[in-house]
């Protein structure tokens, strides 16, 4: 299943919907690396809520997608992991240790907010 | 060939053993038996008493009081061995040690005890048939079962009811865990007091972390002042708690780390470069404020 990306504002939005295939990660990683230029956009939310597991290969392609972003000059947040999988990731020892997350979109929106306020 | 021979003759004379214990039905001589344990009753129950308080054991009970045991004990047993069921021995044994368990009495003096009662009616029994060995021997083949049998009840029945009483006090322990408690609008503390073992970190783990998403929380502050010691696992647990905290978006505060834990974090090389910590529970809360934007200010000088 292909994940929609958003346009918000200087943001984009990309929200998972249930578990995804490999292909579909793949996808939404060109995706939003194509897309985050297109749109000027400058950050990314990648939205992992509706995700119950997280395995290895969609903890490091979180990852890769944050440092992609980051080469593209735009910031990424991870936000709505579980609780259940948040500690079974730091038990896989996939932390995502340089990427910023918060506890939902709200947050994350609030976070980035907080952040661009006194650059405008 | 001579040895063919032996071997014949012996199963030759094992099947007349046989034969004759068949003769006599084993639950024929248990009661012969039991009549000769109910005859004896108060002479075996005495020398038995003796027994245990040669040996120390039960030292935890007064003389009367083992006599008393003893009693019962030993009714149950001569009752064991006639009705060959053991629901009711099974049920004295829990009853027993439900009662003995609290005041120190150990496993080893248990099966003791039964032990020496089975040892003083053998001994008994070898007193009595000394002149006839056969028969001796054919009630010896009933006892001995009946008896491991008894002394097994009354082991296992000892130590399940142990296992009971440490069961129960696990489930006592895990209810006084540690709750999650919020300070300020997005500011968890969580006071850890006790041991913690691999099972209730987890726990404790699981507890925050479902505390960080219903309180949308941003700081937390886990206070372990209460906390006397912690080895390489539960450190380790520490760190995986504070980074699954981060990636529900929470700062973690760790308070109150002694003298002895940060030696043995230091010691056993956990990797604290994740780790907030700060001095004292109030050192954290202010700390944690400060992210917050909080501002503490007082009003007027305290009366």
């Amino acid at each position: 299943m292909e994940v929609p990306i958003l346009k918000q504002g200087t943001v984009l939005i990309a929200t998972f919907q249930a578990a995804l295939s490999d292909a579909d990660l793949n996808q939404l990683r060109m995706g939003l690396v194509q897309q985050v230029v297109k749109f000027r956009s400058r950050a990314v939310i990648v939205d992992v809520t509706a995700m119950d597991v997280m395995d290895s290969f969609a903890s490091r392609t979180l990852r890769e997608i944050a440092h992609m972003i980051r080469l593209r000059g735009a910031e990424t947040v991870i936000v709505g992991i579980q609780p259940e999988v948040a500690f079974a990731m730091v038990q896989l020892g996939l932390t995502l240790e340089d990427v910023t997350t918060a506890l939902d979109l709200e947050e994350g929106l609030a976070y980035l907010n907080e952040k661009f306020k006194n650059t405008h | 060939m001579a040895k063919r021979n032996e071997l014949v003759k012996e199963t030759a004379l094992n099947n007349q053993v046989t034969e004759l214990s068949r003769s006599e039905a084993p639950s024929e001589l248990l009661r012969e038996l039991v009549a000769h344990l109910r005859q004896n009753r108060t002479q075996l129950r005495e020398e038995w008493v003796v027994r245990i308080t040669e040996t120390r054991l039960l030292t935890a009970m007064t003389k009367e009081e083992i006599f008393a045991e003893a009693t019962s004990v030993y009714d149950s047993y001569v009752e064991a061995l006639e009705t060959e069921t053991f629901e009711a021995l099974q049920a004295y044994a829990r009853n027993l040690s439900e009662r003995i368990i609290p005041r120190g009495v150990e496993t080893h003096e248990v099966v003791g005890i039964v032990l020496l009662l089975r040892d003083v009616l053998a001994r008994s029994l070898f007193a009595k048939y000394q002149n006839d060995f056969k028969k001796l021997n054919r009630i010896l083949d009933a006892y001995e079962p009946a008896a491991n049998r008894i002394a097994n009840t009354v082991a296992v029945g000892f130590v399940q009811e142990r296992e009971r009483v440490i069961r129960q006090q696990q489930e006592a322990i895990r209810e006084l865990s540690t709750p999650v408690l919020q300070v300020r609008e997005r500011l968890l503390i969580l006071p850890i007091i006790g041991v913690i073992d691999p099972q209730r970190a987890r726990q404790l783990t699981e507890q925050l972390l479902r505390g960080i998403r219903t309180n949308r929380a941003k700081v937390v502050v886990i206070d372990i002042t209460g906390v006397a010691a912690m080895d390489v696992t539960v450190a380790n647990h520490l760190v995986q708690t504070v980074e699954a905290s981060r990636l529900l978006g929470a700062t973690v505060i760790v308070t109150g780390l002694s003298p002895e834990i940060a030696q043995t974090l230091v010691t056993i090389g956990v990797d604290l470069g994740k780790m907030n910590t700060v001095g004292d529970l109030q050192g954290g809360i202010e700390q944690a404020e400060r992210l917050l934007g909080y501002k503490v200010e007082t009003l007027a000088e305290p009366r």
